[in-house]
């Protein structure tokens, strides 16, 4: 179905936006446009040859505030595959207290006619806030706890494809909601597309009004994860916490750390996914993040890369059309 | 020779004595020496100025007793002369600043230097709060007699709370000694912890760590416990949630001497105001929920919340141009105080004298000062100004250095025409 070097027809995915700064607001057919072309994507990247030319002449500029390995390498690579120019630039939050500003960062990057920047930053709205001073699009790549919008979508990607569909799963997702732009993206985009959610959590790692969200709230790992389809587990932020949150790792681990016992409780085939980095023996045991029967957590890393080719497509595309 | 200004043709509103009748007002050397409806009756004698006032209303100057001018210290946000020029616009006579300058005002030569500026530039009377502790480090009690000595209102660690339960309490104490006012930001900074906005689902929508509004009563509460214990007198600014409202309810109905003002953000808008992140209704304490507002409409009609101060607090874009958690806290609104207020009376919540005691002679009795009211002998700072007229609010028109206010391009109605300093004018709107 497709085809190396030439690109997926652009005609068949609608996504009427200049930037893609969140799951929240978005439609039913415009998720399942990026879904439907990451699907193809998918398969450009387990050919041979998984070049194209969508991106050529494109500039793609990586602009990261806070520290990223997986999320940048992705975005690096999908930039790449879809034969644009990338470069990656790393601002440590230290030297923007030197005196350079994030819009003045943003105004010079701009002042270089980039396509597309791909923007992480510490602080919850700072990427919408970069967005209106730029002339490409922008892509959150994490803001805060605010929202991690690739990384919901290559979530339910990877649901789709092992369970044909998200609506009328049951979603559990556990741990530090609190603190999780995972989460809260997940949420909007599992709810949107007809999926029930869980959240399960201890009362101090849930956030307040959660309940409003459209999610059923569990405070006991064995009652909301009893015949779910899916385990999302998340890494306690314990960078992100000030002050004690939980007691200890021990004590996490005992009543919200995944373990085979728990699992039991969930649908036979139920899967496990984590967005990484992992906290093994924190909130998952070993022994599941490393089986391969329960654990898709690699799956996840490769439809991240076709996810996010099908962002940087749909969005230049865009610009181009407009 | 004496300096005589005549009005003639207003309608008199005096909120202290409940006066609201057609007629006419001498000052003479800067003090109200007569009124009443039949003043003029025979003519208006030889004056240095007429004021034609067309009908329209004169009332007392408005006080605002919380304002953060920036001078000295930040003048790229605000100085005393803009701060002056936009106070006179908006119909502000008096306004009482914080000591949150650079340096403090903790030592009676600061005190001083603001006084003198305000007299170079002559527009405004402008008094001050002396810090309640030194470097509103929440140690140390200041010296409270002496800077009470040469002018300061009252007492106050400006926009930090003072959580030393033990310093509060000798604060407090101490305080009543002289009769002196204690004014407390009453926000437990361990519960605000790194919050920036109202603790809800929009907070946790928008991914902005939260302020529970308990944080507000919790300080509210403990300083109401430690003024049972110790007497004198307390106040407690910007009161933004329902609890802390019915706490100060229930001190006043035990009979301690504590009064409360708020900030008109907090009956205009509520938190919905910083959905998409808009860091110019970024405020310490937060804006809260619809429930909270409305609370704060009820503490306002039975009297509970005394007055309304504007809360100024002037920023410049590079404050406010940031991401949310990074921006300051405040609203300039000096000059959009009258017609916010006005919104009571004009949505039927106060009447027209009701709104205008919370911003004349309410803060006038709470700081004991002879201005605030029509009556023989007081101060003729006096405000001319249409309750009526509609306009839009504008950023680009404001007098203030800066122009953070979340208020840019709401339709209002209500306006300064004219205001008088001692029977000066310092404004006329064009």
């Amino acid at each position: 179905m497709t085809r190396s070097q030439t690109a997926p027809d652009f005609a068949l995915y609608r996504f009427p936006h200049r930037h893609l700064l969140g799951i929240d607001g978005l439609s039913i057919s415009e998720i399942n446009s990026l879904l439907d072309l990451a699907d193809a994507y998918v398969a450009q990247n387990r050919q041979h040859d998984k070049k194209s030319d969508v991106l050529r002449g494109r500039t793609l500029i990586n602009l990261f505030f806070e520290n990223s390995t997986r999320t940048q390498a992705s975005f690096e690579l999908a930039g790449k595959r879809l034969g644009g120019d990338v470069m990656n630039m790393s601002v440590s939050s230290s030297s923007i207290k030197k005196g350079e500003t994030m819009i003045d960062t943003a105004m010079t990057l701009n002042a270089m006619h980039p396509d597309v920047l791909v923007v992480r930053h510490p602080d919850a709205g700072a990427v919408k806030l970069l967005s209106e001073k730029v002339t490409g699009a922008v892509i959150n790549a994490g803001d805060g706890r605010h929202e991690h919008p690739t990384q919901a979508l290559l979530d339910a990607l990877t649901i789709r494809r092992r369970r044909g569909r998200l609506d009328n799963m049951t979603v559990a997702i556990c741990g530090d909601i609190l603190h999780s732009r995972v989460a809260r993206s997940n949420i909007y985009l599992l709810t949107t597309m007809g999926a029930r959610v869980r959240v399960v959590a201890p009362r101090t790692l849930m956030p307040a009004g959660i309940e409003r969200f459209g999610v059923d709230v569990f405070h006991d790992m064995r009652a909301g994860l009893t015949d779910c389809d899916i385990v999302m587990m998340l890494r306690l932020q314990t960078e992100r916490m000030r002050g004690t949150f939980v007691p200890s790792t021990r004590e996490y681990f005992h009543f919200f750390g995944l373990d085979r016992e728990k699992l039991s409780y969930a649908k036979p085939d139920a899967f496990v996914m984590h967005p990484g980095p992992m906290n093994r023996g924190v909130e998952i045991d070993s022994d599941i993040a490393d089986d391969i029967n329960r654990s898709v957590i690699r799956d996840q890393v490769e439809m991240g890369v076709a996810v996010r080719m099908a962002c940087l497509d749909l969005l230049t595309r865009g610009a181009t059309v407009n | 020779m004496t300096k005589r200004t005549a009005f003639v043709n207003a309608r008199l509103l005096d909120p202290a004595s409940d006066l609201d009748m057609t007629g006419g007002l001498l000052a003479e050397d800067g003090k109200i020496t007569d009124f009443g409806p039949d003043l003029f009756k025979d003519g208006v004698p030889d004056v240095d100025q007429l004021v034609q006032c067309d009908g329209l209303c004169l009332a007392p100057g408005l006080i605002d007793m919380r304002v953060q001018v920036r001078e000295p210290g930040e003048e790229h946000k605000e100085t005393i002369e803009s701060a002056s020029h936009a106070a006179a616009a908006g119909g502000v006579t008096a306004m009482v600043c914080l000591p949150n300058t650079e340096p403090v005002i903790d030592d009676i030569s600061v005190v001083e230097f603001v006084a003198r500026r305000a007299r170079e530039i002559k527009m405004v009377k402008l008094y001050c709060y002396g810090a309640l502790t030194r470097g509103m480090e929440g140690e140390q009690i200041t010296e409270m007699g002496l800077l009470a000595d040469s002018g300061a209102l009252g007492f106050t660690d400006g926009i930090k709370a003072l959580t030393d339960p033990l310093v509060m309490r000798r604060a407090l104490s101490y305080a009543r000694t002289f009769g002196l006012l204690v004014i407390q930001h009453p926000e437990d900074p361990d519960m605000v912890d790194d919050g920036v906005m109202n603790e809800g689902e929009l907070a946790s929508r928008l991914g902005l760590p939260g302020i529970p509004a308990v944080a507000e009563v919790m300080m509210v509460e403990r300083d109401l416990r430690l003024l049972s214990l110790t007497g004198g007198r307390y106040h407690a600014s910007h009161l933004s949630t329902a609890a802390s409202i019915n706490a100060v309810r229930r001190a006043k109905f035990d009979g301690l001497d504590v009064t409360c003002d708020t900030a008109p953000h907090y009956f205009a808008l509520n938190e919905n105001a910083v959905s998409d992140y808009r860091t110019f209704a970024k405020v310490s304490p937060p804006l809260r929920s619809e429930q909270d507002r409305n609370a704060v409409v009820e503490g306002l009609k039975d009297g509970t919340i005394d007055a309304i101060a504007s809360d100024h607090a002037p920023h410049d874009q590079d404050s406010k141009r940031l991401p949310f958690v990074q921006a300051e806290c405040g609203i300039i609104g000096l000059e959009t105080l009258l017609p916010l207020t006005l919104e009571l009376y004009h949505n039927g919540h106060l009447t027209l004298l009701e709104a205008l005691g919370k911003v004349t002679a309410a803060p006038a009795s709470i700081l004991r000062l002879p201005s605030g009211r029509i009556n023989r002998g007081a101060p003729a700072d006096l405000l001319l100004f249409d309750p009526n007229r509609p306009w839009t609010i504008d950023e680009e028109k404001f007098r203030s250095k800066s122009n953070n206010s979340p208020f840019h391009d709401r339709p209002v109605q209500g306006m300064a025409v004219r205001t008088f300093v001692e029977g000066r004018t310092i404004y006329t709107a064009i």
